[in-house]
């Protein structure tokens, strides 16, 4: 078994409209960033998991996202792994 | 007729539900806890509203997968009528009993006031007390009541006839799509609503426009066992 870490990103999927990020959008622009010109909030969830092999750690990260950590009918996930 | 309604921790509308159902139904419901299997013979399941879990990860999320939900889905499934309201509602799409999310409200902030409903299908025991287009007065308090489905499902869920309510013109409180404030799955045997129709059931409410919906679900099951 090896010990796998990973980021969980969640995000509105594109076309959700994201008042949260609308409104940080805003308040950056207001602060002097003139240059922002989209903000999306997000959230990610650092996890370390035991798993038999990276494709395992994988599944089970997809199964995890699609059972809770997301919710499909608005948002978009992705996973990535830092050092294992 | 037996009326069971499902407590998660973080509930705070549970009382509220059984006093409208002492009130308008004369019966005492069971109190399902929410690490419960198994619900009781029922005829009528309630997710009251609340703050589940602390609204952790999305509001809903977290009660939608508690072990009492098998049964509450089981029983949905099998026809038993089942009423969301506010964070019930919210559980329930969480749950996939209902379709669409129900997201941050637009102007991002807390709404606790009054609003209007027109209630839209009222070919339905919960409803069937009120007439179609009809406006009621319905209380609504949350953060999360902005009802989001992409096009098809809204293009589906308004053909078929499965918006019971929407807010009335200009009292829309959370950015909601189409206005909705409520619904019926396809089989039109589970309510979801953000509007709290057991906090204006009598005189000391200021109004009882809520009362005709818990009379519908519940005397309509009383004409079902006669």
């Amino acid at each position: 078994m090896t010990v796998f870490n990973a980021k969980v990103t969640v995000r509105l999927k594109n076309g959700v409209l994201d008042p949260q990020g609308k409104a940080i959008e805003g308040a950056l622009g207001s602060l002097g960033f003139a240059g922002v010109e989209q903000v999306r909030q997000g959230k990610t969830f650092d996890i370390r998991l035991e798993a038999d092999s990276k494709q395992s750690a994988e599944d089970q990260l997809g199964a995890m996202c699609e059972k809770l950590l997301a919710n499909t009918v608005v948002e978009d996930y992705s996973v990535e792994f830092s050092t294992s | 007729m037996q009326v069971s309604i499902v407590q998660f921790p973080g509930s705070n509308r549970d009382r509220d539900m059984i006093a409208a159902i002492r009130k308008v139904g004369g019966v005492e419901p069971n109190l399902v806890w929410h690490t419960d299997t198994e619900l009781p013979a029922s005829d009528l399941v309630i997710l009251p509203g609340g703050f589940s879990h602390g609204d952790y990860l999305r509001s809903g999320a977290i009660a939608a997968r508690a072990p009492i939900m098998d049964a509450v889905s089981k029983a949905a499934h099998a026809g038993t009528r089942v009423l969301g309201v506010c964070n019930g509602f919210q559980i329930l799409v969480e749950a996939g009993l209902l379709p669409g999310a129900l997201m941050r409200n637009s102007a991002l902030t807390f709404v606790c006031r009054e609003v209007q409903l027109e209630a839209v299908n009222t070919d339905n025991p919960f409803t069937e007390r009120y007439s179609k287009g009809e406006v009621i007065r319905c209380p609504v308090a949350h953060h999360d009541g902005n009802y989001f489905a992409d096009a098809d499902t809204l293009a589906r869920i308004e053909g078929e006839g499965q918006v019971a309510f929407r807010y009335a013109s200009g009292t829309n409180p959370n950015g909601s799509i189409n206005d909705i404030a409520g619904i019926f799955n396809d089989a039109g045997n589970v309510l979801g609503m953000m509007p709290h129709p057991e906090n204006l059931i009598e005189a000391a409410h200021s109004g009882s426009d809520g009362r005709r919906l818990f009379e519908g679900a519940m005397n309509l099951l009383q004409a079902d066992a006669a």
